[in-house]
């Protein structure tokens, strides 16, 4: 059933498995313990940076697959993305598996987008089985759309430390697991923030658009919810989509946003928060997910956020676009 | 959404925290500080090896550079700056950071379309800039030179 941006599920799909990846910072953070696994080296014993993050989205999708009691070939797709030129991580991730692909490029929005998408394929009955997949590498990242990791620059208090993790989803049918009760396809928002040192402003309007189109279209209170997790706003970005948000008459105190919980902001010197493909998808796996497997949470919205720009286009002075996609996540399903 | 860009461009400004412009200038004048002297030491010693003014002048820039290219590829240099900015930017320092960093994080691409290649990505408009700069000065100086 659909009203207005938002698709509800008679038949809710399920998360039945998943599985988080990080890098060293990540492992040094508050959700360390909620991840499958943690690479104290960020190469992963690869020679290139590039590489690394393929082997981080192998080792996300094996740690899924298994924690699913499944092969791989069991899956009718996988869904994925990452953040680098052509999405060649997951590409590559993908050419190690023999499962149908469908690559996906939202930027950091990229896990919410595979999340709706494959919700609404197994909801429609065309897929029985699943994964949905997106990573980040903060060294691929550093070098692709800002300076070589070694040059000597000091970082802006708005900017955000690309996440290098990963956080693979199993989605299915049937199944005993947090269910998706409803998506929502974000619009693109651009309000002019041209800084690509401060992100979370560029993508805190397409976000407040995704959230208040939500409650417009779902007739629900913020306050049935136990919290709105948003993918990577950082600091500056949270403090603009509450306002935004305010100002059109929408109050959510119980907001959180994934930018600020992979890292202590301030011990880890990380400016204003995590952001990158990597770290909605690994906070959904490493805490969000299993807080609503332990009951923890009961329903939740997930919205991963993106900035869709490229380096390019920064270049040439044009302004950032940003997308948010949403899921409503309940418990209802878990056993 | 009723806000407007004009509006929103106010919020953001509001809601970024802005850099810490004491701290920085300060961190920034005693790391920059700091090279300087360690450069005016290096200066001393080639004098007391016995190097002309002009020579002690030229190896203590190699010798700065050297050392920036070693700290950088050992990962100090970048650490260093993130505290210090301009302090590390700004000295000859800062230049063979650019030139060496990117040296060695396209390596991966090949040694000619990687290395050599990205070399100059960073210090490259310096280079232009500052060379075209300085012949467009050439040419003014010439005219002006018989007037001075």
């Amino acid at each position: 059933m659909r009203k207005k941006d938002v698709i509800f599920f008679e038949q809710p799909p399920v998360i039945t498995h998943w599985a988080a990846i990080g890098g060293k910072k990540e492992g040094e953070g508050p959700l360390a313990e909620g991840f499958d696994q943690i690479f104290d080296d960020n190469s992963l014993g690869e020679e290139s940076w590039e590489k690394a993050e393929q082997q981080l989205q192998e080792q996300c999708f094996s740690a899924a697959v298994s924690k699913a009691g499944i092969s791989a070939s069991e899956l009718d797709l996988l869904l994925g993305g990452d953040l680098q030129n052509q999405c060649t991580a997951t590409a590559y991730a993908a050419s190690r598996v023999d499962v149908p692909f469908a690559g996906l490029y939202n930027a950091c929005a990229t896990m919410a987008e595979g999340l709706c998408i494959g919700a609404c394929l197994a909801a429609g009955g065309f897929v029985k089985k699943e994964a949905v997949i997106t990573s980040s590498h903060f060294c691929a990242a550093e070098r692709q759309f800002r300076t070589p990791l070694n040059y000597g620059a000091k970082r802006a208090p708005t900017a955000q430390w690309t996440a290098t993790a990963s956080g693979c989803c199993i989605l299915s049918r049937q199944g005993a697991g947090p269910r998706i009760r409803a998506v929502s396809f974000g619009r693109v928002r651009d309000l002019d923030v041209t800084d690509v040192n401060n992100m979370g402003a560029a993508m805190a309007p397409a976000a407040a658009e995704t959230i208040l189109s939500y409650f417009a279209a779902s007739a629900q209170k913020p306050e049935e919810f136990d919290a709105i997790f948003t993918g990577d706003l950082g600091l500056v970005g949270s403090r603009l989509v509450k306002e935004l948000c305010e100002k059109e008459g929408l109050a959510i105190p119980m907001h959180q946003d994934c930018g600020l919980l992979l890292f202590d902001r301030e011990q880890q010197d990380v400016q204003a928060g995590a952001s990158g493909a990597g770290c909605s998808a690994s906070v959904l796996c490493a805490h969000i997910l299993p807080g609503l497997q332990s009951g923890k949470y009961r329903r939740v919205l997930f919205l991963s956020t993106g900035a869709l720009m490229s380096q390019i286009s920064s270049l040439q002075g044009e302004s950032i676009p940003g997308v948010a996609h949403l899921a409503e996540l309940s418990a209802e399903g878990v056993q | 959404m009723k806000t407007s860009k004009q509006e929103y461009k106010g919020l953001c400004e509001g809601a970024s925290p802005r850099s810490k412009l004491v701290k920085d200038c300060l961190w920034a004048f005693f790391v920059g500080g700091a090279i300087c002297l360690a450069g005016e030491c290096i200066r001393r010693m080639w004098l007391m090896s016995g190097k002309t003014l002009s020579d002690a002048a030229a190896m203590t820039s190699v010798t700065l550079v050297a050392a920036s290219a070693f700290a950088t590829a050992m990962g100090w240099y970048q650490k260093l700056a993130s505290k210090a900015g301009a302090g590390t930017l700004v000295p000859i320092t800062g230049f063979a950071n650019a030139v060496v960093s990117p040296a060695i994080e396209f390596k991966t691409e090949g040694l000619v379309t990687g290395t050599a290649a990205r070399m100059f990505l960073i210090a490259g408009p310096v280079l232009v800039y500052g060379l075209s700069a300085s012949v467009v000065w050439g040419i003014v100086y010439a005219f002006l030179r018989p007037w001075l």
